[in-house]
């Protein structure tokens, strides 16, 4: 455990923050709070250089003007690749999972390289936009073992993500797109885990906020936060439910 | 008026009687749609002769409307859409009226991904444009496109005359307007500024101050015709004019602001447009008292994050207890995951009550942000409760006509 307050980063809050993602920052603070360790959150508007020693960053979604903004600024200074190569945990949302990759499509659809921290890349496929709530089955031997309950959130995306060798699913589909390749959902590699959840993905996946704070800070007590069941409750019945009653969203490509 | 125009507004009129006379509602939305599916054309052959405004944005384009309508009137017969009927329909509503004086200028609210549509069937003499930002991310554009569909609208030979007044205080906003066309730019402020750090021309950061200005391509905040100091309107030519709206917070100063100038460009005397845009005291319901006469808890209506973030300034003034009301229907947006960027630590301390069909998520937001909260699901319980503390109700949309329509019947 480290002995001074966990550090989260949360990155380009002002470009990657259409999707109320900055909620996540939120979440990891509150439920670090809860335990008695203390946290603090290092908003890195645009324009300042990402700090090395943060023990967490956080990227979320965005618009396609300000992901490809995003990327400029993330890679000045590489600060967010050192930490990542020296262990420091990532989570990455929507256009923060795609940034991370190995390209996807900017501005107008134009082919762009992304930071190369995931063995991922996003591409244009012509389906059309994901939008919707996503379930999936989260994929235990990507995520060291660790049994996770089901993932929900909402997705919102235009781009599909194929997986490289080098990165892991995070998940099966079980109702949305997700990454739209092999029913597939998000994507671990290493102590970096990305995702198309919004919800924000930690306010509804309470087990995943936890298991990335178990990587910085080591055995965590359980929590109960009863709002948290019931909304994870009502997210994953209703959204069976409509499965059952047709597939709004198509499979994608 | 050709046969399929008659038969168009005969079949419309009839829809919109029997909607009514059955209790269904305005029957706007009924009555025009089914207009436009007999003549496509309806809105633009019913807006010929009718001098128009166009006022659009993501927040505040209703109270907006109704306060130029009001300064408009000062000039003639002047109608508008309301019960945010705000797509091409609603207008077509409007214009097959029975006793439309022939002459009657319409001021009409319009949906944001709208407004080249009417543009272009209405030709507006005056295009009135407020903000843009964030708002139903699952099924509306992101703000950029909207932005540029706008620039396409203003930039067609149907908008040639068409004299714009926009918020230069929106960089968004100012990307909007195209360079030739002539532009009151009124300071009416930005409370939001989080869907505006990336300039629009060239995706460079925006430095703000007072003003704003792209450390890219250094476009900055246009000069101003009129701006906005404490509760005063000046403008460019010396005159100050103190606006005293009817409805309250910074936001509503920001549509008065916009409103007059409007009017003033129409025609009107700025102080005559002051006092007619001051006699605005609730909108659809928005800012009505929530309890009757004698109590001082009002209904709000807040949609998205730069509409909850003034609701709360406003709700800070008193710091009444407060009902939140909180769907995620179509109009809402289906993804409430921007609940997160409203801070709603700020509640923390009041008796707070959590209503709605998706109370779920704001209690998980209300959780996180420290704020302990009751959940009382059934809308009428809810509102007993609200009512028994004197309360300010907060709803989103959908749930906002559920409201009004449980305080009515109570």
């Amino acid at each position: 455990m480290p002995d001074s307050a966990v550090r989260i980063a949360l990155l380009a809050p002002d470009l990657l923050g259409t999707y109320g993602d900055a909620g996540n920052a939120i979440v990891l603070e509150r439920r670090l709070a809860w335990r008695g360790i203390g946290a603090e959150v290092v908003p890195v508007a645009t324009g300042t250089s990402v700090p090395e020693s943060c023990d967490l960053y956080l990227l979320g979604g965005g618009e396609d003007a300000q992901q490809t903004l995003a990327l400029t600024e993330l890679a000045a200074g590489g600060g967010l690749t050192r930490a990542a190569e020296r262990g420091a945990v990532v989570l990455a949302v929507c256009a923060g999972y795609q940034i991370l990759g190995r390209r996807f499509p900017g501005v107008g659809g134009a082919d762009t390289a992304g930071l190369d921290l995931l063995d991922v890349e996003s591409v244009r496929t012509g389906a059309h936009r994901a939008v919707g709530e996503l379930l999936a089955e989260p994929i235990a031997s990507s995520l060291g073992g660790v049994e996770l309950g089901t993932l929900t959130g909402f997705e919102n995306h235009g781009a599909r993500t194929r997986l490289g060798p080098e990165a892991r699913p995070l998940a099966a589909v079980s109702v949305g797109i997700g990454n739209g390749f092999e029913r597939l959902e998000g994507a671990v590699q290493g102590r970096i885990v990305a995702t198309y959840l919004h919800g924000p993905a930690l306010a509804r996946n309470p087990a995943l906020a936890d298991l990335l704070l178990r990587w910085v800070v080591g055995p965590l007590r359980e929590l109960d936060v009863a709002e948290v069941e019931r909304l994870r409750g009502e997210r994953i019945s209703s959204a069976r439910a409509r499965t059952r009653r047709g597939r709004r969203w198509p499979r994608g490509a | 008026m050709s046969l399929r125009l008659r038969a168009a507004v005969t079949v419309g009129r009839a829809a919109r009687a029997l909607s009514r006379a059955t209790g269904r509602g305005g029957g706007n939305v009924v009555g025009g749609h089914l207009a436009l599916a007999i003549e496509p054309r309806a809105l633009e052959l019913l807006a010929r002769g009718h001098p128009s405004v166009v006022v659009s944005g993501t927040n505040g384009k209703t109270t907006t409307t109704r306060m130029l309508l009001r300064a408009a009137e000062l000039l003639g017969p002047a109608v508008c859409n309301t019960d945010g009927a705000n797509l091409p329909r609603g207008l077509v509503s409007v214009l097959m009226d029975r006793d439309l004086d022939p002459r009657a200028r319409l001021v009409a609210e319009v949906d944001e991904r709208w407004v080249p549509s009417v543009i272009g069937d209405c030709r507006p003499g005056l295009v009135v444009l407020l903000n843009l930002s964030r708002d139903q991310l699952d099924r509306m554009e992101e703000v950029r496109t909207t932005a540029a569909r706008w620039r396409d609208g203003l930039s067609a030979s149907a908008a040639a005359s068409t004299v714009v007044v926009a918020n230069a205080d929106d960089p968004i906003v100012a990307a909007a307007v195209p360079e030739d066309r002539t532009v009151v730019w009124v300071g009416a402020g930005l409370r939001w500024r989080d869907d505006a750090a990336a300039c629009p021309w060239c995706a460079s950061r925006i430095a703000w101050d007072d003003s704003w200005r792209c450390s890219g391509c250094g476009r900055a905040r246009p000069a101003l015709d009129w701006w906005l100091e404490g509760d005063e309107l000046a403008g460019r030519d010396g005159t100050r004019t103190r606006l005293t709206p009817a409805v309250p917070g910074r936001h509503n100063l920001a549509n008065a602001a916009m409103a007059v100038a409007a009017a003033v460009r129409l025609g009107v005397a700025t102080d005559a447009a002051a006092a007619a845009v001051a006699t605005v005291e609730e909108v659809a319901g928005r800012y009505q008292a929530a309890w009757g006469p004698g109590h001082g808890g009002r209904v709000y209506l807040a949609k998205n994050p730069a509409g909850w973030t003034e609701t709360l300034d406003v709700l800070d003034e008193e710091r009444r207890p407060v009902v939140l009301a909180f769907n995620a229907n179509g109009p809402d947006g289906r993804d409430p995951s921007w609940l997160y960027d409203v801070a709603f630590e700020r509640l923390a301390g009041r008796r707070v009550t959590v209503t709605g069909e998706r109370a779920a998520d704001l209690a998980v937001r209300l959780r996180y942000a420290g704020v302990d909260h009751d959940v009382i699901v059934p809308l009428a319980a809810a509102l007993e409760r609200g009512r028994a503390q004197d309360a300010d109700v907060v709803a989103s949309y959908t749930a906002f006509g559920q409201v009004r329509k449980a305080l009515a019947r109570a």
